[in-house]
């Protein structure tokens, strides 16, 4: 009982004649997670808004399972396309209780069978003490709970999260995250994510959209993102990291302020047909050796737990960033010996000068 | 304390005698306001004598039958024409759209007494429409059937008229407030735009209707010179006939404390709506809903729902009372009607100030000292508008006879003269009787002004050793100066419609351009009636005007609502 395919075909919408979605095609196959990751104001919002039919397209058309549900001055009907919306600021009917909520959408279904539907998703969703409560005397995280299973009671074929858990406390987000992609997956419906908090969909989602000014930059999972972005703008959303300079001596080998790089001990590496080139630089690609020839200074370092993340300095004023395990406890102004360990080459053509 | 702090010469000597004189003041002036209710109240417990036997015998069932008649047909028709242009203007788009979104409050302007004489002048036998299709048809009077206006149906749709606006602002506010997100997660589980309606935004906006049906409720069980006109006995024709006809004043304070209850029950209902509507806010406005465009048929539906109530609450009887205004101008535009003008004018102001610097002090004096003393002592003086004219005359006629009694017995014996009645002879009663019939509207809007002002500039022109009347007059009078001058305007236009106390405390030989109407309507002299009328409800038109202007979508709809909403009792603004 998976949910059908989502497909995307060179979507774009228009608001008020600006162009906000601009051609974007993705697929989410059936039963997965997709999250579209981007800044506030990047169009993701209005691209979730116009797969659940709240806004017409300009163009491109979205498929659900084959089936066309959206297309450039055809939309089927918001209440017939079976799309489950849960909404930013949750959005529940205040006028009416929990259990009243999930069922809201199960009102054509025979009264025994809306309940079974509503003790399953409570259990699920781990709210059966609240079933009778009414929406206000909720806390946020308990609210967003009530909203998914609201959404998910029609059995949706497609589950619309709209950045749902933005309004929770910083601490709650990432453990939710995880819990709901665990009750997405458990019902296994299609759904897709809107988030600009890349470890909210880095937990939740299979695959994830980079969205900048309404495009879609790259679409693939966490770890390809983060090691291996298509673009710069990637680079620079998803993750840590620095540009650094780097000069291509030949096919193998770029020479760098922190030593040559043999692109042979790299499995996975793109570089670019000029000889000038950035490469981007993650923490995890600096590491801490006091053997090590080459001396950065400390400039800033954040506390993380169990690693620090310091901020160092070259000689000629290049900062890199570096994880340490948190034992390695160095003050700031201290030099400190590191080394490159780059298992994934990330180059793009020098920048011109800014 | 923070006071301690400050350096010496900015610390501000504790005065303990302003500490305790404002919230005295405030209790003892709630208590002079308060008298007319406590008056009526206990009246219930003198003997009346044989009168309220009488009144049982007689008239007392059907006063209590059309008055619960009126309200009933009220109810139904301010719910129709008040909830559906609500909802079209909130949720569609149309041509004309943002012009019926103000128009549809302008029959506001028309007092429910103005519009029942405009309308038999219209509709009667010897009206301009029964003798054009008598012309017509060559009949004659009795060789057909025409709708009685003087009927308690006709009263019914008279009222209903005027005050279905009530409805339509506060239903209009609820659908505004409601997140767009609500509805649209209605329609992402399975609702028709018809459903979500029905479903969620109708349940979402009924504590907001109940309120507004509260109070054209209360506006319907205080009117007089509908009911009067078409000779239909209600409670405040009865307790108008109980003083003035039977000459029993105990009798007519009983009728009055009746009246009283089921005034109090709509005020309790309307304040337990208005606590529910809290818990009904969607919250963040993330985004609101966006409008449908509407095509066809219905279209030209939205048209009537919105036209109609525009067309023959405000527009025809404006238009008569223009046309008669124009053809009676010579006779009516004489030295006597700018006396009435003139004295209406002046009652207004004077009534308008007044309650302008009281609600100051009293607003400004529970932000100073906030407590459950001054919280209960506003309260007490906001349900002063709930109550109907007559009964506000008659808990004020009373006290003010024995003062004045009392007044002169002491006069005569001590110095020998009889000045007559000092109190209840002259103006000074009416003015007393508006305050405490319309301070809760003054109230209202300076206490929403001074709410709007921070407490963080208080603490300022505290530490830059301000006294409390200095910051008044140097920081918060000139930042609410906008909410000033709407109470001013809104008391002073109540004044100038205000017909039932007028009637009753009105000084021997005092007329008003109310009174005027009233008084030519009743002679039968409706065309002559339309020159004051038309003054009245030109008058009218300000708070109107206001009242649109604050629905431009840059206002909240909070504030709207806190403008019209007259009865600050039941604002629950405390919490």
């Amino acid at each position: 009982m998976t949910s059908p395919a989502l497909q995307l075909d060179d979507v774009s919408v228009h608001l008020s004649d600006q162009l906000i979605v601009d051609g974007v095609s993705f697929t989410v196959p059936a039963g997965g997670i997709g999250c579209l990751l981007g800044a506030s104001g990047c169009g993701k919002t209005t691209l979730l808004r116009a797969i659940a039919g709240f806004v017409p397209l300009s163009g491109g058309r979205v498929l659900l399972d084959g089936r066309e549900i959206s297309a450039q001055g055809r939309s089927l009907a918001i209440e017939q396309r079976r799309v489950g919306m849960v909404f930013q600021d949750h959005s529940l009917f205040p006028h009416l209780t929990v259990k009243e909520n999930i069922g809201f959408g199960l009102h054509t279904v025979a009264r025994r069978e809306r309940d079974a539907r509503v003790a399953e998703l409570a259990a699920l969703l781990e709210i059966e003490a609240l079933l009778d409560a009414y929406p206000h005397r909720l806390s946020g995280g308990q609210q967003q709970r009530v909203a998914i299973a609201r959404a998910m009671a029609p059995r949706p074929e497609v589950l619309l999260l709209d950045e749902p858990f933005s309004s929770l406390d910083v601490e709650l987000r990432e453990t939710l995250a995880r819990e709901i992609r665990a009750v997405l997956k458990a019902e296994g419906v299609t759904a897709i994510l809107v988030s600009h908090n890349q470890f909210e969909a880095f937990a939740m989602a299979d695959a994830i959209g980079v969205v900048k000014t309404g495009r879609l930059l790259q679409w693939d999972n966490a770890f390809n993102l983060y090691h291996t972005p298509a673009s710069l703008a990637v680079a620079d959303f998803v993750g840590e990291g620095v540009l650094i300079a780097g000069h291509k001596v030949d096919e193998h080998a770029v020479e760098t302020e922190l030593g040559l790089i043999d692109t042979r001990q790299i499995q996975d590496f793109n570089l670019p047909d000029c000889e000038d080139i950035s490469l981007l630089l993650r923490p995890d690609d600096v590491f801490h050796d006091d053997d090590s020839p080459i001396k950065a200074r400390i400039v800033e370092k954040a506390f993380r737990g169990a690693v620090f993340l310091y901020t160092l300095e070259l000689t000629s004023g290049t900062r890199v960033l570096s994880l340490a395990p948190s034992h390695h406890d160095h003050a700031i102004g201290e030099p400190m010996g590191i080394r490159l360990d780059v298992e994934h080459l990330v180059a793009f053509p020098k920048l011109p000068i800014a | 304390m923070k006071v301690d702090t400050l350096p010496t010469s900015l610390k501000t000597r504790p005065s303990f005698e302003k500490i305790e004189a404002w919230p005295l003041s405030l209790l003892l002036l709630s208590l002079i306001l308060a008298t007319p209710i406590l008056v009526v109240a206990s009246s219930v417990f003198f003997p009346a004598g044989d009168i309220w036997e009488h009144l049982l015998d007689t008239v007392l069932t059907r006063y209590v039958k059309n008055s619960a008649a009126l309200m009933l047909g009220v109810s139904i028709g301010v719910l129709a024409l008040g909830i559906l242009p609500a909802w079209l203007v909130s949720a569609y788009r149309f041509p004309g759209r943002a012009i019926f979104e103000w128009a549809l409050l302008l029959p506001l302007a028309i007092p429910a007494y103005i519009i029942a004489y405009t309308y038999t002048g219209m509709l009667d036998v010897a009206g301009p429409l029964q003798s054009a299709l008598r012309e017509t048809f060559d009949w004659r009077y009795g060789d057909y059937w025409f709708p009685e206006i003087r009927s308690l149906g006709g009263a019914i749709a008279m009222l209903s008229l005027v005050f279905y606006p009530y409805v339509y602002l506060l239903c209009r506010a609820a659908f505004a407030e409601q997140s767009g997100s609500v509805m649209e997660a209605a329609r992402s589980l399975g609702c028709t735009p018809r459903g979500a309606f029905v479903r969620v935004a109708m349940p979402l906006a009924r504590p907001a209707i109940v309120v507004g049906l509260s109070i054209a409720l209360m506006e319907t069980l205080a009117d007089y010179g509908t009911v009067q006109y078409f000779g239909l006995s209600t409670f405040t024709t009865g307790i108008y006939r109980t003083w003035n006809g039977l000459g029993s004043s105990v009798g007519a304070a009983q009728l009055a404390a009746l009246l009283m209850c089921f005034v109090f029950v709509l005020v309790s209902l309307e304040s337990a709506s208005r606590r529910q509507s809290q818990f009904f806010n969607t919250g963040s406005r993330v985004r609101p809903g966006a409008r449908v465009p509407l095509h066809g048929v219905e279209l030209v539906g939205a048209y009537m729902a919105c036209g109609l109530p525009v067309l023959f609450g405000f527009l025809v009887p404006f238009t008569q009372l223009a046309v008669w205004a124009g053809l009676t101008a010579e006779t009516i535009l004489t030295r006597d009607f700018f006396g009435y003008f003139l004295n209406s004018v002046t009652l207004a102001v004077i009534t308008a100030l007044a309650a302008l610097a009281l609600a100051l002090f009293i607003a400004y004096g529970k932000r100073l000292y906030p407590s459950r003393s001054s919280t209960a002592a506003s309260r007490v003086l906001g349900l002063g508008y709930a109550l109907p004219g007559t009964v506000v005359a008659i808990g004020v006629l009373l006290p003010f006879a024995w003062l004045d009694n009392r007044l002169s017995a002491f006069l005569l014996a001590r110095f020998d003269t009889n000045p007559g009645l000092l109190l209840s002879g002259t103006a000074f009663i009416l003015v007393f009787a508006y305050l405490v019939r319309f301070l809760p509207i003054a109230m209202n809007t300076v206490e929403a002004g001074l709410g709007k002002i921070k407490p963080s500039m208080d603490e300022a022109g505290r530490s830059m050793g301000l006294r409390p009347a200095i910051m008044l007059r140097r920081i918060h009078m000139p930042m609410m100066r906008g909410s000033l001058v709407t109470a001013l305007l809104l008391v002073f236009v109540d004044v100038m419609k205000e017909l039932p106390a007028t009637l009753l405390l009105r000084p021997f030989n005092f007329n008003t351009l109310a009174i005027r109407t009233y008084e030519l309507a009743n002679e039968e002299r409706l065309a002559d009636a339309a020159g004051p009328a038309l003054a009245i409800v030109l008058a009218s038109l300000i708070p109107v005007i206001l009242l649109s202007l604050s629905l431009r979508p840059s206002a909240g709809a909070l504030e709207e609502a806190d403008i019209i909403n007259k009865n600050s009792n039941t604002t629950g603004k405390e919490s």
